[in-house]
């Protein structure tokens, strides 16, 4: 198993009032941001990225829009400076929502250049990006998927085309010379990665090969997997752990309670990461018809994703540590603890071969957090190499 | 009698209801709705043609995707199909953008427009709204923005069955496809509006607030001769809050102009 350690490089000191104005996204005044505070925060958190090579964990950076739980606005521009400042660590890119973004042939440059500045360390996330990133991008959400879809095409053809320039004319984007320089470092493409909540999601993504993650959610994971690897194997082909990833909160301590202690202020990701304006929370189109009529025949009522071992969905917003270990959100305790929680899930679902390990959220501050970056390279890191262990650099795309 | 027909290579329910002077009714962004009083009104004077818009109820979008565009070329398509001739063309909210596009393009089987509450068009500066955002704002605001009493628009979703709630919730979709960006408005077509060469009636809601009466004012000065009257405890959808004066003033507008 590979491990990649991300955060989402959260502003938390506006929490407290998106909380009280019940937004912490879209509609949360950036009043409430002080470029000073952030001036700190965000080397602070370039900081700790920077440790994880150093320690021998993986790199994952993603990004949102106009939100206080991330500062992120770019993953290249993130990932422009971790390329620099690392020198072994993979680097994920998880992802670009590239339905959002008007011009894909500018995608495809900018991961063709981390991937040559890297030497070849890029992996290449391209999502359909949270309902209420649909808001701050202004794109239609009615036809997300369609726009996604030639999009993905696009990035592909212009990162793999080597006798360009070539000619598109799409239903959405239109190039007459595309003929990217640089071209990407790894051939054809960096490994690609999708990630999404359904069994639907499975099914597609194990049409094209990628890696396909999910987050958070046990109960969510086991039925997309399990999707993937039927699908894959109806094409003919057997899918390994090394085409799943899961998203978690991990928290290793010296002892138990330390370990729960840091889990539980990281896990304010999950407890803050719903809290929306409700018209913002479900575009029309973004979920599927199915989803949204159940959402009416229920009164309007959405249940968040994270669900308990039953099915049963857990309020995010509240939800107590234990509660969050025994849903698969979190991971936490000992190293002993992290390690058997982390085997017993993969397990449940089928294995995975990647842990995206949110290893640092807002309050965790900056001593916690190296601690919990080093520990669990010390104490975790070794074993899980041994499980689903990574098969020789199988070329992920097509 | 809702029946589906083909043309232009795509098919479209319609409901087809009394005889006399055809009147081709294009419904708002909300839908047709399960009933439709203002219909049967109508239906008592007109042979009242209403379509469900692609993408709406059983009619498929065209090509899957679809634009305000293909709404109008359709609409017009669909008037040929039927043969209509000095027919009353009839929009409310985004049907009221549809008729507009349609009757830039040709005015040749109309005798009368009549657009409620319409949206389609840019009138104020870049950093205003002409249009309230009623996709960011929660439904509970919507309604009160949108209906002269909430409480007419206000639906209990959990007793209506699985498919008529597919059908909303395609309508949702559609609605966002043909006017999520530019939002529920074609910035050129206010352009061509001078194009629109039979008589015009401008129907408003006093107390539509998702659009405002400057709003109709805008409207007004663009279509030559065009005329504004206002319905009384109306919101947004005067033809579905007050449907008898709905009917009453679109009849009296039709029968003294021709």
């Amino acid at each position: 198993m590979r491990v990649w350690y991300f955060s989402e490089m959260a502003y938390h000191p506006a929490w407290e009032q998106g909380l009280k104005q019940g937004s912490l996204r879209v509609v949360l005044p950036n009043s409430n941001f002080d470029p000073k505070v952030g001036h700190g925060l965000l080397n602070r958190y370039l900081d700790e990225f920077r440790l994880c090579d150093e320690v021998g964990l993986d790199i994952m950076v993603n990004e949102h829009h106009s939100t206080s739980t991330c500062l992120t606005v770019s993953v290249p521009m993130a990932l422009a400076i971790l390329a620099r400042e690392t020198k072994r660590s993979r680097l994920l890119s998880l992802g670009t929502p590239i339905a959002n973004r008007p011009d894909p042939v500018r995608v495809a440059e900018e991961m063709a250049w981390l991937d040559v500045l890297s030497g070849g360390r890029l992996e290449m996330g391209l999502v359909k990006g949270a309902p209420y990133e649909i808001a701050p991008a202004n794109s239609n959400p009615a036809n997300l998927m369609r726009r996604y879809w030639e999009a993905h095409d696009l990035i592909l053809k212009a990162m793999s085309t080597t006798d360009g320039p070539f000619n598109w004319e799409g239903e959405f984007f239109h190039y007459r010379n595309v003929n990217i320089w640089p071209r990407p470092y790894q051939q054809p493409t960096p490994p690609v990665w999708m990630t999404g909540l359904s069994v639907e999601t499975g099914r597609m993504v194990a049409e094209r090969g990628h890696v396909v993650g999910t987050l958070l959610s046990l109960s969510a994971a086991g039925p997309m997997f399990e999707a993937y690897r039927k699908r894959a194997q109806e094409l003919g082909w057997t899918a390994g752990p090394d085409r799943f990833a899961y998203a978690a909160v991990v928290g290793v301590g010296a002892t138990r309670e330390e370990g729960l202690r840091r889990a539980n202020l990281a896990a304010d990701y999950v407890r803050t990461s719903p809290v929306v304006a409700e018209p913002f929370t479900n575009p029309p189109g973004y979920n599927s018809l199915s989803a949204n009529v159940a959402m009416l025949k229920a009164g309007g009522k959405r249940g968040g994703f994270v669900r308990d071992r039953h099915g049963n969905p857990v309020e995010q917003t509240t939800a107590p540590i234990e509660q969050l270990v025994e849903s698969g959100t979190c991971f936490a305790g000992t190293p002993d603890d992290v390690y058997d929680q982390i085997k017993a899930l993969s397990d449940t679902v089928g294995g995975f071969g990647h842990l995206l390990m949110f290893g640092q959220g807002g309050f965790l501050d900056h001593k916690d957090t190296v601690a919990n970056i080093t520990l669990f390279a010390k104490e975790v890191l070794p074993r899980l190499r041994e499980l689903n262990p990574e098969p020789q650099r199988a070329a992920a795309a097509e | 009698m809702t029946r589906t027909i083909s043309l232009a290579g795509t098919t479209l329910e319609l409901m087809e209801r009394g005889e006399g002077r055809p009147l081709l009714f294009l419904h708002a962004g909300e839908g047709l709705a399960s009933e439709r009083p203002w219909l049967d009104l109508l239906s008592r004077k007109y042979r009242v043609i209403a379509p469900r818009h692609p993408g709406y109820g059983n009619s498929p979008l065209i090509d899957g995707s679809g634009s305000v565009d293909d709404l109008a070329y359709l609409y017009l398509d669909l008037a040929a199909e039927l043969r209509l001739e000095n027919a009353v063309l009839v929009g409310a909210c985004f049907g009221g953008w549809i008729a507009a596009e349609m009757m830039v393009r040709s005015t040749a089987r109309f005798s009368h427009l009549v657009l409620v509450d319409p949206l389609g068009i840019k009138i104020s500066g870049r950093e205003e709204r002409d249009i309230t955002d009623m996709h960011g704002v929660p439904r509970e605001e919507y309604l009160k923005l949108a209906w002269a009493d909430p409480a007419n628009g206000d639906v209990d979703f959990t007793n209506l069955p699985a498919s008529e709630l597919a059908a909303i919730v395609r309508g949702r979709e559609a609605f966002a496809l043909y006017g999520w960006k530019p939002y529920m408005h074609n910035p050129r077509l206010k352009r061509w509006l001078h194009r629109i060469d039979i008589p015009t009636l401008l129907l408003g809601g006093a107390e539509d607030r998702i659009v405002t009466p400057a709003y109709g004012e805008g409207w007004r000065q663009a279509i030559s001769g065009a005329r504004i009257e206002i319905i009384s405890q109306a919101g947004h959808f005067p033809h579905w809050e007050q449907p008898a004066v709905f009917v009453e003033r679109l009849s009296a507008f039709v029968d003294n102009s021709s």
